[in-house]
């Protein structure tokens, strides 16, 4: 299957050690800037409710959902941190440029 | 009029979830990001801070209570370490639960442990069971942390002030855990891979409470008992206190925390032993934000909320009618004014779900 890489945002729309919310094709990913410079993404919402992780808190490598605290590691998107228990979903992530794209198919 | 079933199985939990009422989208007062990333700030400063207040304080009083056993004098000790035990550790296992406490993991946890020996709360049961007070705070049928049904039990709430019913319930459950077994209701919501844990758990707490009963037969007092368990009883009533004022007498089935939570100033020792849950409409609106940064939150949000409750007895003579008002009317709730800066309740969120919004 061709690879499908999105443009998604640019490199200075998301602070370092946060997130943002980006939408495309009906679906919603989250992308994440780390402390250390290095760009992820991950599906947009919680695994354990239907929630939109955007509003999290990013702290290191891990993003805490807004709703009841679970915890995921955005590199890999493995559950960490009760009541979530489910993976997130990842997506592979370049930076070209000053642009951030990721690849959603 | 009719008649809520507060079953997690019943009539009125299929209903929100079949009218959305379950999982809905709650109103959220606008904070910028930026300022709410400031306010969500893990800090291991003030916790730790706090706990050790918390700690030293239980083993000075502790010490004192002894020293002075049986005399009366040790009584006001006692009275002080029964608070600090069976009720500061409500909202400690609360807080650490979040893991918002502290921002290193490993300390909310030992916290979070030692606090749920304290309230007889198991915590690998527990961990799970808070998550849907969040997401369907005051629905009926969905929410298993109602406090107060309608219409009220009274006999059951005077009960607890002495910690007679939650800490039964605790001690019995305990028991059946240690004895191998997953109670029908907790298998419901907790993973299977954690029933290992809650056992193991159990068994802990049996053989320190074995211990400590062993320790009171050979001394021929009940000296020990007053140290370990009995706290459990004789120091509820402060939580059972400010946990009531949380949601007591407000709207139920509404998506809307300024309609079903109550925000109450409250004395600085009751601050410290609450670890600010009297802010509760501004934690239910934004739970990811620690107890310490919640005075703040409220201060920036407070021109859309109801103007709070200014002491703990107001909060009561607000609550304490209405519950009674609820014994022959089901439905009626107190209705608060909103600021003329606040954005009005948005009925449309939950009206449909509800049919018709009563009370006044
Ligand atoms: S919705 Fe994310 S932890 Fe519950």
């Amino acid at each position: 299957m061709m690879s499908n890489w999105v443009d998604a945002c640019s490199t200075e729309d998301i602070e370092a050690e946060d997130l943002i919310r980006f939408d495309h094709g009906g679906a919603t990913y989250a992308i994440y800037h780390a402390p250390d410079g290095a760009f992820f993404c991950t599906a947009g919402r919680c695994t354990h409710e239907d929630i939109h992780l955007a509003d999290g808190l990013v702290m290191g490598h891990l993003i805490e959902c807004p709703k009841h605290n679970g915890q995921f590691d955005y590199r890999t998107g493995e559950a960490k941190r009760a009541p979530v228990c489910i993976n997130l979903k990842t997506y592979p992530v370049k930076v070209e440029g000053d642009r951030v794209l990721i690849q959603v198919a | 009029m009719t008649t809520r079933d507060y079953s997690m199985l019943g009539e009125d939990g299929r209903r929100a979830v079949e009218t959305g009422l379950a999982a809905a989208e709650w109103y959220h007062t606008e904070v910028s990001r930026k300022v709410m990333k400031d306010l969500m700030q893990r800090n291991d400063k003030a916790a730790i801070v706090d706990t050790l207040i918390l700690y030293g304080a239980m083993i000075a009083l502790a010490a004192a209570g002894i020293a002075l056993w049986p005399s009366l004098w040790s009584a006001p000790f006692w009275l002080v370490y029964g608070v600090l035990y069976g009720s500061a550790s409500d909202s400690r296992w609360h807080e650490c639960q979040h893991g918002t406490a502290f921002k290193t993991p490993w300390m909310n946890e030992v916290v979070y442990q030692i606090a749920c020996f304290m309230i007889v709360r198991n915590p690998n049961t527990w961990r799970w069971s808070h998550a849907r007070h969040h997401t369907d705070t005051y629905i009926v049928g969905r929410d298993p942390e109602i406090a107060i049904m309608r219409p009220p039990a009274f006999a059951k709430v005077i009960a607890n002030f002495f910690g007679l019913v939650d800490s039964y319930n605790g001690w019995a459950r305990m028991l059946l855990n240690a004895s191998g077994r997953i109670h029908p209701e907790e298998a419901t919501f907790v993973p299977p891979a954690e029933f290992k844990k809650v056992i193991f758990v159990a068994r802990v707490w049996v053989v320190i409470y074995a211990a400590t009963f062993a320790l009171a037969y050979m001394i021929g007092s009940i000296l020990p008992l007053m140290v370990i368990g009995l706290p459990r009883l004789y120091g509820a009533w402060h939580h059972i206190m400010t946990g009531l004022l949380q949601h007591g007498g407000l709207a139920d089935n509404v998506t809307d925390h300024r309609l079903n939570a109550r925000t109450v100033y409250m004395n600085p020792f009751s601050r410290f032993v609450y670890w600010n849950m009297n802010y509760h409409v501004e934690h239910h609106m934004f739970p990811m934000v620690p107890y310490h940064a919640l005075p703040k939150l409220h201060a920036l949000i407070k021109h859309d909320l109801p103007a709070p409750n200014p002491s703990i007895a107001h909060g009561f003579r607000e609550m304490w009618p209405a519950l009674k008002r609820q014994l022959h009317n089901e439905e009626y709730y107190v209705r608060r004014v909103l600021p003329a800066s606040a954005k009005p309740y948005r009925e449309d969120f939950h009206q449909t779900a509800l049919g018709q919004v009563a009370g006044e």
